[in-house]
């Protein structure tokens, strides 16, 4: 398959920045920890995706390379936090994410 | 025929992160957002990175997605869950945050439209040996710091994970 031509670069950072926009707003709006987590994951992709352009633009392979670095930070993360999603459901009764404020300082 | 493709698998991503942002199921968010993993993963091919779009597809939306899976089905989390998730998004509550992420959407947009970047897409595809060489070279420092990262992750997924285990076998 040849490759596509005339894809406006700007247009696909547009597309990144709302993308990472909506997973902030899904951040802010949510309070059960496991959506707060997805939110995250959309944001992470909206990153891959600048990074995927920018390497698209320039014709290097560094934005592909980056995009593996942040492929391999969200299995590393969502290992951990889902840990931490079952200890905070079995300590808690609850995927509260308020219920885990404890230290006060 | 491609052009218009970009667009198509744009406003499917951006469609389907909304919905998975604002469902009250678990499960029903996590199949929205694999939707969305997907027709990012259409873009990057359509960006001419076969290979990114593949890892797309095979660890995204096939092992970070089915693990979250896995944990809202250990979980368990029933009709009750969704009754809470029905009180704790209250209807108003999405105002202030978009009209905070408007605000820095608008910003973002004056930064870009400042540049005077109007370059279009259209490199050749930069295939899995381009990736792998820069990989193992230049940046073969990075890829060893994230073998670092993903065996503290196990560690760490291990250790929170086997308290869990070990107290229900008690039980």
């Amino acid at each position: 398959m040849d490759v596509p031509l005339g894809i406006p670069f700007e247009h696909v950072i547009y597309l990144a920045i709302i993308l990472f926009l909506i997973g902030v707003v899904g951040i802010l709006i949510r309070r059960n920890v496991i959506f707060i987590l997805l939110s995250l994951e959309v944001m992470m992709n909206a990153c891959g995706l600048a990074f995927i352009a920018a390497g698209a633009r320039w014709g290097e392979a560094d934005g592909q390379v980056m995009f593996m670095f942040i492929l391999a930070l969200a299995a590393a993360e969502v290992a951990v936090a889902l840990g931490l999603v079952v200890q905070l459901s079995r300590r808690f009764r609850t995927l509260d994410i308020d219920a885990a404020s404890e230290m006060t300082g | 025929m491609a052009y218009w493709l970009f667009y198509f698998a744009g406003f499917i991503a951006i469609a389907s992160a909304i919905m998975a942002i604002t469902r009250l199921n678990a499960s029903h968010a996590l199949i929205y957002l694999v939707v969305t993993l997907l027709s990012i993963a259409v873009i990057f091919y359509l960006l001419g990175a076969p290979f990114a779009a593949a890892l797309q597809i095979v660890i995204y939306a096939g092992a970070i997605v089915v693990l979250f899976l896995f944990v809202v089905m250990m979980l368990n989390l029933g009709r009750r869950s969704v009754e809470r998730e029905k009180q704790w998004l209250l209807p108003g509550i999405w105002v202030i945050p978009s009209i905070m992420a408007g605000a820095l959407f608008v910003v973002l947009g004056i930064a870009l439209s400042g540049t005077q970047n109007e370059a279009q897409i259209a490199g050749s595809m930069i295939g899995p040996q381009t990736v792998g060489r820069a990989l193992m070279g230049p940046y073969i420092l990075g890829v060893e710091l994230a073998g670092f990262l993903l065996l503290a992750a196990l560690v760490g997924a291990y250790h929170l994970g086997r308290r869990y285990l070990d107290e229900r076998r008690e039980k």
